[in-house]
C-alpha cells in the first residue's frame, strides 16, 4: 500500500539557515499523524512545504503516489489537500458562513454566463452549498455564528471556522497547524473530540501541536523535529520512551 | 412582506430603479438630463471598477484608458467605418478585454500593488496614442461620433421619440436608456459578487493564502475581474461617446482615472450602491463649486485623503451604519 503523503529528503534553506533538513516520512491514509518539536524546529515550515506555500530547496513530496513537489496550493487542493493555519487565515471581509462556503470552491464551478444571469442551476448549487456549510459549522461547533460576520467571532470560534472551511473542500488529507494554540482546557477537549470525529470519517489528519496531552491521545504516529531534522518517528508509546526525545524536551 | 423585501438581495436594485423613475420629476431642462445621463454612464463604469478595487482589492490607476479606448473604438468604427453601434461596442469591449488580460496576467501573479503601477503606465500610453494618432483620432482636438444606432434606428440626444404613445425628447430617451444600462450593470455586478466567483474574488482580498489552500487560483481570478472591470469601462466609454457626440483624449486622461478611483473610495469600496453615490457626489460637486474650477484636482485629492482618514469604509456604508445605529437605539429606548 502506498502512503497518502510521502516526504523524501526534504530540505528548505532560508539563506544560510536550514529550517528543514533531510526530512523523510510517510503518512498512511486514515492516520492521525502529528509533527511535534520545540519552537523553531521547522514544523510549520514543513507544513508550508507540503501544502505548496514554500518551494523546497531539495527533496520530494508525493501525494497519493504523485510527485507534487512544485505544485501551487490550489493545485494541491484539487488533489485533496487542505489545511488551517497557526496565524489564522480568515477572510474578514466576508460572513462566517461565506468563509465556509469558500471551502466549496472546487465543487462549485459555474460559468461566467450562469453567474451574470444567476441562472436557476447556480441558485440551486448555492443553496446546497449554504446548507452544507451550515451543517459543517454545527459539526465543528460554531453553529451559533450562522448569521454572523467573521469579524464578530471569538478566537476559538474562528479556529473552528477554519477547520469547517477546510472540511468543506472534502479533503483526503487535512493539515492542522497548532489548532489548540490559545484554547482553554474545555475548548481543547472539544477540539480533541472534533479531530477524532474527522479521523473517523476516514480523512487523514496531519497535526502540528504543542499540547502533548492532546497529541499523545489522538495520534497514530508522531514525527519529532529538532533544529529542522528528524529526531524520532514512531507510535506515541515509542516516542514517549525515546531517549533522544526526552533529552530534547527535558534538556537532560 | 415588507420585512422579506428588505432582506432580499435585490432590495438595492429596486430602490435604485425607483429613484431613477422618480428623478425626472426634478429634472427641469435638457442640461439636467445630460448631467444625470453622464452620471449614470460613469456610475456604471465605477460599479465595474469597484469589482476590481472593492472586492478583489486590486487598484487600477488607468481605468480611464480602457474607458477612452472603448470610446474611441466606437467612435472610429461607427464614424469613420460606418459600423453599427452594437458590433462596435462589443468588438471594442473584446479588444479592451484582451489588452487588460495581456497587461494583467503577468502582473497579477505577483502579490501587492504592482497592478496600480502597470495600469498607470497603460493609461498614459493609451492617452498618448489617442493624442498623437491624428489621422485616426483627430488628436487633441477630438473627433465627432455619430448617434447610437441599431438596425437603422438612431438614438440621438436631439431627436424626438415616442414611448408607449408618449412623446419624449431625445435627451429624455437617452436618460431612460442610460438608466436601464446602469440597472443592468448593477444587476450583473450583484450577481457576480454573490456567487462562487464573487466569493473567490473577495477571498483574494480577505486572505490570498486562505483562498489558495481551498483551491482558488488567485492569479486567474484577479485577471478575470480585471478584464471584467475593463470591459465595463470599455462599454460605458462607447456609450459615452455616442451620447456626447464628440470625444477628446480627456476621456482617457490620468485625471479621469483618479476621479473614477476617488468615486469608488468616497462612495465605499466594496459597496455597489455606495460607489454610485460616489459618482453622483463627485459629478455634482464641480457644478456646485464651479467658481473654484482650477482647484478641482486639489479638491478631489483632499476628498480622497479625508475619506481614507475619517471614513475608510466610504460614504454609504458609514451613513448606513449611523442610521441603523440610530434605529436600534430608538427601538432599544422604547423597549
Amino acid at each position: 500500500m502506498t502512503a497518502l503523503v510521502e516526504v523524501k529528503g526534504l530540505d528548505k534553506a532560508f539563506g544560510g539557515v536550514h529550517a528543514v533538513e533531510g526530512v523523510s516520512f510517510a503518512v498512511e491514509a486514515g492516520q492521525v499523524y502529528s509533527v511535534i518539536g520545540p519552537n523553531g524546529a521547522g514544523k510549520t515550515t514543513l507544513f508550508n512545504l507540503i501544502t505548496g506555500l514554500y518551494i523546497p530547496s531539495k527533496g520530494q513530496i508525493l501525494l497519493n503516489g504523485e510527485n507534487t513537489t512544485r505544485l501551487e496550493p490550489n493545485q494541491l487542493a484539487e488533489r485533496g489537500m487542505c489545511r488551517t493555519f497557526q496565524q489564522m487565515q480568515i477572510c474578514m471581509n466576508m460572513t462566517a458562513i461565506e468563509n465556509v462556503m469558500l471551502g466549496r470552491h472546487l465543487q462549485l464551478k459555474s460559468s461566467l454566463f450562469t453567474t451574470l444571469f444567476r441562472l436557476p442551476s447556480l441558485r440551486r448549487n448555492e443553496a446546497a452549498a449554504h446548507k452544507r456549510a451550515a451543517d459543517l459549522m454545527e459539526y465543528v461547533g460554531c453553529g451559533d455564528y450562522l448569521e454572523a460576520e467573521a469579524t464578530a467571532m471569538s478566537y476559538g470560534a474562528l479556529k473552528r471556522l477554519e477547520i469547517a472551511r477546510a472540511l468543506a473542500a472534502e479533503p483526503k488529507v487535512i493539515l492542522l497547524d497548532e489548532p489548540a494554540a490559545g484554547l482553554n482546557a474545555t475548548e481543547t477537549a472539544a477540539l480533541e473530540e472534533l479531530i477524532g470525529k474527522i479521523a473517523e470519517q476516514g480523512i487523514t489528519v496531519m497535526l502540528v501541536e504543542h499540547d502533548m496531552k492532546l497529541v499523545m491521545g489522538i495520534s497514530d504516529r508522531l514525527l519529532v523535529l529538532n533544529y529542522g531534522r528528524v529526531l524520532a518517528e514512531g507510535t506515541p508509546e515509542e516516542i514517549r520512551q525515546n531517549p533522544d526525545v526526552i533529552a530534547a524536551y527535558l534538556g537532560g | 412582506m415588507l420585512d422579506r423585501f428588505m432582506q432580499s438581495r435585490l432590495r438595492g436594485l429596486v430602490i435604485l430603479a425607483l429613484i431613477l423613475i422618480i428623478l425626472p420629476a426634478f429634472l427641469g431642462n435638457p442640461f439636467h438630463y445630460e448631467l444625470v445621463t453622464q452620471i449614470a454612464i460613469i456610475a456604471a463604469t465605477v460599479v465595474g471598477l469597484n469589482l476590481l478595487v472593492g472586492f478583489a482589492g486590486q487598484i487600477s490607476l488607468g481605468h480611464a484608458g480602457f474607458f477612452g479606448l472603448g470610446a474611441y473604438f466606437t467612435g472610429i468604427a461607427t464614424g469613420t467605418y460606418g459600423w453599427s453601434s452594437i458590433p462596435a461596442l462589443l468588438v471594442g469591449a473584446i479588444l479592451v478585454g484582451i489588452v487588460a488580460w495581456i497587461v494583467g496576467r503577468p502582473i497579477l501573479r505577483l502579490k501587492g500593488h504592482y497592478l496600480s503601477m502597470a495600469t498607470l503606465a497603460v493609461g498614459f500610453i493609451i492617452a498618448i496614442i489617442l493624442n498623437n494618432e491624428r489621422a485616426l483620432t483627430g488628436g487633441p482636438d477630438g473627433m465627432p461620433v455619430p448617434p447610437f444606432e441599431v438596425f437603422g434606428w438612431e438614438l440621438s440626444a436631439f431627436g424626438r421619440y415616442s414611448l408607449f404613445g408618449l412623446d419624449i425628447e431625445g435627451f429624455q430617451a437617452w436618460y431612460i436608456f442610460a438608466s436601464v444600462v446602469l440597472l443592468v450593470a448593477v444587476w450583473f455586478a450583484l450577481n457576480l459578487i454573490e456567487s462562487p466567483i464573487g466569493r473567490a474574488l473577495r477571498s483574494v482580498h480577505g486572505s490570498e493564502v486562505a483562498a489558495s489552500v481551498v483551491g482558488v487560483n488567485t492569479a486567474k481570478y484577479k485577471s478575470l475581474v480585471f478584464v471584467i472591470s475593463a470591459i465595463y469601462a470599455s462599454l460605458m466609454g462607447g456609450l459615452y461617446a455616442h451620447f456626447q457626440g464628440f470625444i477628446t483624449p480627456a476621456v482617457a486622461s490620468f485625471e479621469f482615472s483618479i476621479l473614477l478611483i476617488t468615486m469608488v473610495v468616497l462612495g465605499g469600496m466594496g459597496s455597489t450602491f455606495g460607489v454610485i453615490l460616489g459618482a453622483v457626489v463627485l459629478k455634482l460637486l464641480p457644478q456646485v463649486l464651479a467658481d473654484f474650477q482650477e482647484l478641482e484636482t486639489v479638491m478631489f485629492g483632499l476628498i480622497l485623503m479625508m475619506t481614507m482618514i475619517f471614513m475608510p469604509k466610504g460614504l454609504l456604508p458609514t451613513l448606513t451604519a449611523i442610521v441603523s445605529k440610530r434605529i436600534r437605539k430608538k427601538a432599544g429606548g422604547e423597549a
